[in-house]
């Protein structure tokens, strides 16, 4: 075995990220690593490379224990990576990009032709016969990917981490990316291949492991796996007894609500096909679907943060203008993003002034809310949602995720809005606070607002929805209603086969 | 051709055409002796320039070494006012100190991860005031060393003057150059300019180089406040106000992206020389106003920062297809 991690765990405030995760590498193997975002793949990658130091948990490297303390470190011991972003210097050539630190030189001058010669022969073991001369930066992504993963081969050599190295590539660059990764495999390295195009895992990898909310769910030889499994393996599995509650709960009559809003053909080149959407009062709609799918696209053009290209949105009295945030807010929709620590909360703010937060943007600065009155909408928040913190005035970002999370709903719930969009609302959050904010999410929408759910938990979508949409390589593909929502038929849309099989992005 | 040239060849074609459009008015700009002032007069801002540049290719920006360069020549007026030390020992004592001096900024910055703008912008008024406690008068130097560094020059043919501080400005160019190009320290030096995160994923030694680089900056002022006080043989605390902002200018002229990461040093002194050239035009006609040189400067800069955001802009839409694989 090349390398072995065992009871591998990692906290950060607020979250477990790893759990006693265990992922074992074969030399000469590629070996996938799977899961939805908040799955741990990152940390687990983070603890390899020694960006983050582990809680617990031993990683041993041909059977000698390893605490890699810096990504040079991890490096040294043989553990090298490439990330999506190509983490070399486009500004400098080819040649200073492959051999940087290690320029031959003479008299304390680098060589150029020594050099030039010497990244043209290692790049031609990679088939790529390119002017090492010129910037990086000249170059497509999957020519600066190749120099990428070759500095990191020529500096560690035993363990080459591929994280997510092909998204932003098109089906020939894959391909070239993938020849080169079969031919270190060949090499006798161990390979571990993070991605979430399926297609892909199934083309190249020859094991893949599963995480799910920071723990180990799988670990199988690809070929024995087929695509259902793997789906069902990355969605969770959890909340069982909701799911069953809800299902009896869920009344029969889909059409009975009058319609809040109407979206009609809204859609963006790249991000997602033209779909319509009707939204009815007080129904909490669910969108699922894998990371990328084009689900958050989805809602972030619903709410005007990416701009539509072509659509339009109306309520009863005609039609509404979501061409920008602003608008859309003024129209009365909120949005609580996928990524609350970068997009949600202002982690150095109060959770007052967390709260007050959209409430004074939407009345403009010239009109500050009273310092009793917001101290009165906070107060009645951190009640109502049952926020943990021992005041008001604490920082957000000392609250723990799920608190976090409902400082963003209590944002929005001081605006008092009518259409409300939750990009994960339950990412990263303890199985308490999990169904405390499902109830809210219930009782919000008894009221009379209504709700857009994005979750890659089937099972909490499947709790919550009157109507679940499934989203497909950035098409809205099915509706399912009333007795329709369940787990099967829902990975059953999900995993369809899709025309463009094989194809990357 | 790589895209980071264009700017470095844009720089010298002006420079070209100014000079032929000089020598078409005034025959007589084309002569060694106009060639000769050239070099003898911007010998000062040529060294520091060559100091800025390499703190401008790391993405930084170093605002004291105009204060440094009057710091020096007061320093040394000084010194050699009140001590009967030999020159040569009060140059190598000041260089000690201007390198310490940028050394330490240098520390600070990385450090306290400050912007260097705001790190820098306090050695200015410090080394300033220091200058101010030596003296607040122009103190002149006597020394009969001086006299022998004025006389040492080249005569070149068509009686042109190769001074001593001219030559030491060359110098110093090559060396700016091989050091910057040529050496793994330059390279760290474009890598922090290109990105400090990945630069030290790389493996550059993000404090060592970003000390390394100020105190490259404040050796090289040290130098300039030496050939600043041979060329006006005196010291002057309130001498080279806003020179770091000339020097800026030479080496954004000169086709470094102000930026970082990108950039030659041989542009810079093409940079300085063009900046040179529009003053003894002015000198030449007599009748323009010397301001005439600001608003050329100025409109250089826009060019040049115009013509970079093309280049970027180029570079990057045009970069992007795989047409060059295999």
């Amino acid at each position: 075995m090349l390398l072995s991690i065992t009871g591998l765990s990692k906290s950060f405030p607020g979250t477990r990220a790893l759990d006693n995760v265990t992922f074992n590498l074969e030399a000469g193997e590629v070996h996938a690593l799977l899961g939805e975002n908040g799955a741990g793949k990152s940390t687990l990658i983070k603890c390899l490379t020694g960006a983050y130091q582990r809680d617990a948990g031993e990683i041993l490297l041909n059977g000698q224990a390893i605490h890699p303390r810096s990504t040079n470190e991890a490096q040294d011991l043989g553990i090298g990576t490439v990330y999506q972003e190509v983490n070399l210097l486009p500004n400098l050539s080819v040649a200073q990009n492959l051999l940087f630190g290690r320029e031959p030189l003479r008299f304390g001058m680098t060589r150029g032709r020594a050099m030039r010669a010497e990244a043209e022969e290692t790049l031609r073991t990679y088939g790529l016969d390119i002017d090492v001369t010129r910037d990086l930066g000249s170059y497509s992504v999957a020519v600066q990917q190749i120099v990428a993963i070759a500095r990191a081969v020529q500096l560690s050599g035993k363990v080459l981490i591929l994280d997510e190295p092909t998204a932003s590539l098109d089906a020939e660059e894959v391909r070239m990316i993938f020849e080169v990764v079969r031919s270190l495999r060949d090499r006798g390295l161990g390979i571990i291949f993070v991605s979430h195009f399926l297609d892909q895992v199934f083309d190249l990898t020859d094991r893949l492991t599963v995480l799910r909310n920071g723990q180990h769910i799988v670990t199988e030889r690809t070929s024995s796996v087929d695509r259902m499994q793997l789906i069902e393996h990355m969605l969770g599995h959890q909340l069982e007894e909701v799911e069953e509650k809800a299902r009896s709960a869920r009344g029969s009559e889909p059409d009975a609500r009058p319609e809040l809003l109407r979206f009609e053909g809204l859609g963006r080149r790249g991000d997602v096909e033209p779909f319509d959407l009707r939204v009815g009062q007080g129904e909490v709609i669910g969108l699922a679907g894998l990371l990328g799918s084009g689900r958050t696209e989805s809602a972030e053009i619903m709410f005007g943060a990416r701009a539509a290209q072509s659509g339009t949105a109306r309520d009863a009295d005609g039609a509404i203008a979501i061409d920008t945030p602003r608008n859309a807010i003024a129209a009365g929709f909120g949005f609580a993003p996928e990524d609350r620590k970068t997009d949600g909360i202002v982690a150095d703010l109060s959770v007052r002034e967390n709260i007050i937060l959209a409430l004074q943007a939407s009345r403009g600065w010239a009109r500050p809310i009273p310092r009793s009155e917001q101290k009165r909408l906070a107060d009645m928040f951190i009640y109502r949602l049952d926020i943990r913190t021992s005041d008001a005035e604490k920082a957000v970002g000392a609250l723990s995720g799920g608190n976090q999370q409902k400082v963003v709903l209590a944002r929005w719930l001081a605006m008092n809005p009518r259409f409300l969009i939750l990009d994960e609302p339950t990412r990263g959050i303890d199985v308490g606070a999990h169904a405390e904010i499902l109830l809210l999410i219930q009782e919000m929408t008894a009221e009379g607002m209504s709700i857009l759910v994005i979750s890659s938990e089937l099972d909490e979508l499947i709790a919550i929805s009157d109507r679940v949409i499934v989203v497909r390589d950035r098409r809205h593909v099915a509706e399912l209603t009333g007795a329709d929502i369940d787990r099967d038929t829902i990975v059953r849309s999900i995993a369809a086969p899709d025309a463009a099989d094989g194809k990357a992005a | 051709m790589n895209a980071r040239t264009y700017p470095l060849l844009a720089t010298i074609a002006i420079f070209l055409i100014a000079y032929a459009v000089c020598y078409t008015q005034y025959p007589t700009m084309l002569s060694t002796r106009v060639i000769g002032n050239l070099l003898t007069d911007n010998a000062y801002l040529g060294i520091v320039a060559v100091g800025m540049t390499v703190v401008i290719l790391s993405g930084g920006i170093d605002l004291s070494v105009g204060s440094v360069i009057a710091f020096s020549g007061v320093f040394i007026a000084v010194i050699l006012r009140d001590t009967g030390l030999h020159p040569l020992i009060v140059f190598a004592a000041l260089l000690f100190i201007s390198t310490a001096f940028g050394a330490a900024m240098g520390g600070l910055i990385h450090s306290l991860a400050m912007p260097a703008f705001i790190v820098t912008l306090a050695g200015m008024f410090l080394a300033r005031g220091a200058g101010y406690m030596l003296t607040i008068d122009s103190v002149p130097i006597d020394h009969p060393f001086y006299e022998a560094i004025d006389d040492a020059y080249w005569l070149m043919p068509g009686r042109g003057r190769f001074t001593l501080i001219g030559g030491i400005m060359l110098l110093s160019v090559l060396v700016g150059m091989i050091v910057a190009h040529r050496t793994r320290f330059g390279a760290s030096v474009f890598a922090l300019g290109g990105g400090e995160q990945t630069a030290r994923l790389m493996g550059v030694k993000t404090g060592r180089t970003t000390v390394l680089i100020y105190a490259f900056s404040g050796f090289m002022a040290g130098l300039s406040g030496i050939v600043f006080s041979i060329y006006t043989g005196s010291g002057y605390p309130l001498a080279t106000v806003g020179t770091e902002l000339t020097a800026i200018a030479a080496v954004v002229i000169g086709g470094t992206l102000l930026t970082g990461g990108a950039g030659y040093v041989f542009g810079t002194l093409v940079g300085v020389m063009t900046m040179g050239l529009i003053q003894t035009y002015i000198v030449f006609d007599g009748s323009l106003s010397s301001w005439w040189t600001k608003i050329v400067i100025g409109a250089l800069l826009l060019f040049f920062i115009v013509l970079q955001k093309g280049i970027l802009h180029i570079s990057q839409t045009g970069g992007a297809r795989p047409a060059e694989s295999r």
